[in-house]
C-alpha cells in the first residue's frame, strides 16, 4: 500500500523533474528553425489579391502609359528591377534565358533614371515584354516592395499567387519557382 | 583672446546630422501624428530602424507617403492599416495580439505565474515534512524511551 502510493509520488516527482527539460527542448527547437530562416524576406501579405490599380509610363516610350490591364490575360512575371541593385544584375543573365524560353515577364523599372536604365537594357539585353518606368517607387510601395530584385507571379486572372524576394536563379527556378510559374492558370 | 572664444565656441558646436527630410504641418496635432507614426512604424528593409532614423530609400517614401495620408487627414489607425496591409505586421513595433504571437504576450506572465506556483508548493511541501518529522519524535515508542533516557540520567 505505502509502496504503491511512493511509486506514484516518485512518478509525478519525476515528471516535474522533466519539465525544464521538455521547455528547454522546445526552445532549441524554435531557435534551430530560426536560424535558417531568412530574416530579412518578410511574409507578402499580397499573395491571392489582384494587381493595384496604377497608371505608369512606360520605360522605353515616354508617350506610352500602361494600367494594370497589362498586368492581366495570362500566367506572367513582374520584375522588379533597377540600376542601383547589383542582384537585378547578376539577375538579369537568367531572365534572358527565361525570356527566351517562352515564360513571358513584365519588367518594372523601379526608383531609378531613365536613361542609365535603357542603357542598361541596350547593354544587356532586354528580357521584358512590357517595361513599367516607376521613377518614385508609388507603385512598389502599393505592391509592398522594400527592395530590389523583386518579382511577383500573377496569374491570367491578374491575381498575384507568389512573390520572391531576390534573385532568380538556375538553382531556385528549378527547385521551386518554376513548378510555381507553371501552375499559374 | 580671439582664439580662447573660438575654443569656446566649438565647445558648443553640434551637429544636425538627423535631419532628414523637412515636413511642415498645418497644425501640431498633425506633426505630433507624423512624429509618432515615424517613431512607432519599422522600415522593412532596414529590419531594426523606424521610419523616422532609417535613411533607407524605402524609408524616405514611406515617410512621404505618410505625410501626404496625414496631409489628406487620414486618421492614424487608417495609416497603419494603409502599412499592414502592403508589409504585413512586421511594420508595427508593437505586434497586435494573434495566436502567432500570444507568446509574446502572455509568455512573462505564464513564467511569473508558474514560478510563483513552483516555489509555493515546494515551501509547503517542505513544511509538511517538518511537521512529518515532529510528529515522528513524538511516537509513543520513543516517548517511552525518552522516559527511560530522562529517567536514568538524573539518577
Amino acid at each position: 500500500m505505502t509502496d504503491k502510493r511512493n511509486d506514484s509520488k516518485s512518478n509525478k516527482q519525476l515528471v516535474t523533474r522533466l519539465i525544464p527539460l521538455l521547455a528547454f527542448l522546445i526552445v532549441s527547437a524554435f531557435l534551430y528553425i530560426g536560424l535558417f530562416r531568412d530574416a530579412t524576406v518578410l511574409e507578402s501579405t499580397f499573395i491571392g489579391r489582384p494587381v493595384p490599380e496604377f497608371a505608369l509610363n512606360d520605360l522605353v516610350n515616354p508617350e506610352l502609359s500602361h494600367d494594370k490591364s497589362v498586368l492581366t490575360g495570362k500566367p506572367m512575371l513582374l520584375n522588379v528591377w533597377a540600376t542601383w541593385c547589383p542582384t537585378c544584375y547578376s539577375e538579369h543573365k537568367f531572365l534572358n534565358e527565361l525570356a527566351a524560353d517562352g515564360v513571358y515577364i513584365v519588367g518594372m523599372n523601379y526608383k531609378d533614371e531613365r536613361e542609365k536604365a535603357l542603357v542598361w537594357l541596350d547593354k544587356l539585353d532586354n528580357p521584358y515584354k512590357i517595361s513599367l518606368y516607376d521613377p518614385d517607387g508609388m507603385l512598389g510601395l502599393d505592391l509592398g516592395v522594400y527592395g530590389a530584385p523583386e518579382t511577383f507571379f500573377i496569374d491570367s486572372q491578374g491575381v498575384i499567387q507568389y512573390k520572391h524576394v531576390g534573385d532568380i536563379n538556375p538553382r531556385n527556378w528549378n527547385d521551386e519557382l518554376q513548378a510555381i510559374y507553371q501552375q499559374l492558370k | 583672446m580671439k582664439r580662447l572664444l573660438i575654443l569656446i565656441g566649438l565647445l558648443f558646436s553640434f551637429s544636425a546630422a538627423a535631419v532628414i527630410e523637412v515636413y511642415s504641418f498645418e497644425s501640431e496635432e498633425q506633426e505630433a501624428l507624423f512624429r509618432t507614426l515615424t517613431t512607432e512604424l519599422r522600415c522593412p528593409k532596414c529590419q531594426n530602424n523606424n521610419l523616422a532614423d532609417s535613411n533607407a530609400s524605402i524609408a524616405q517614401d514611406m515617410r512621404k507617403k505618410t505625410y501626404q495620408m496625414i496631409e489628406n487627414g487620414k486618421s492614424e489607425q487608417q495609416i497603419v492599416d494603409y502599412w499592414i496591409d502592403r508589409f504585413g505586421n512586421f511594420v508595427l513595433y508593437k505586434p497586435p495580439v494573434t495566436i502567432a504571437t500570444s507568446v509574446l504576450w502572455l509568455g512573462p506572465g505564464l513564467f511569473v505565474i508558474v514560478g510563483i506556483t513552483i516555489i509555493v508548493r515546494n515551501s509547503r511541501r517542505k513544511g509538511q515534512r517538518q511537521d512529518d518529522q515532529s510528529e515522528e519524535t513524538l511516537s509513543a515508542a520513543e516517548q517511552d524511551r525518552l522516559a527511560n533516557i530522562l529517567k536514568d540520567s538524573e539518577k
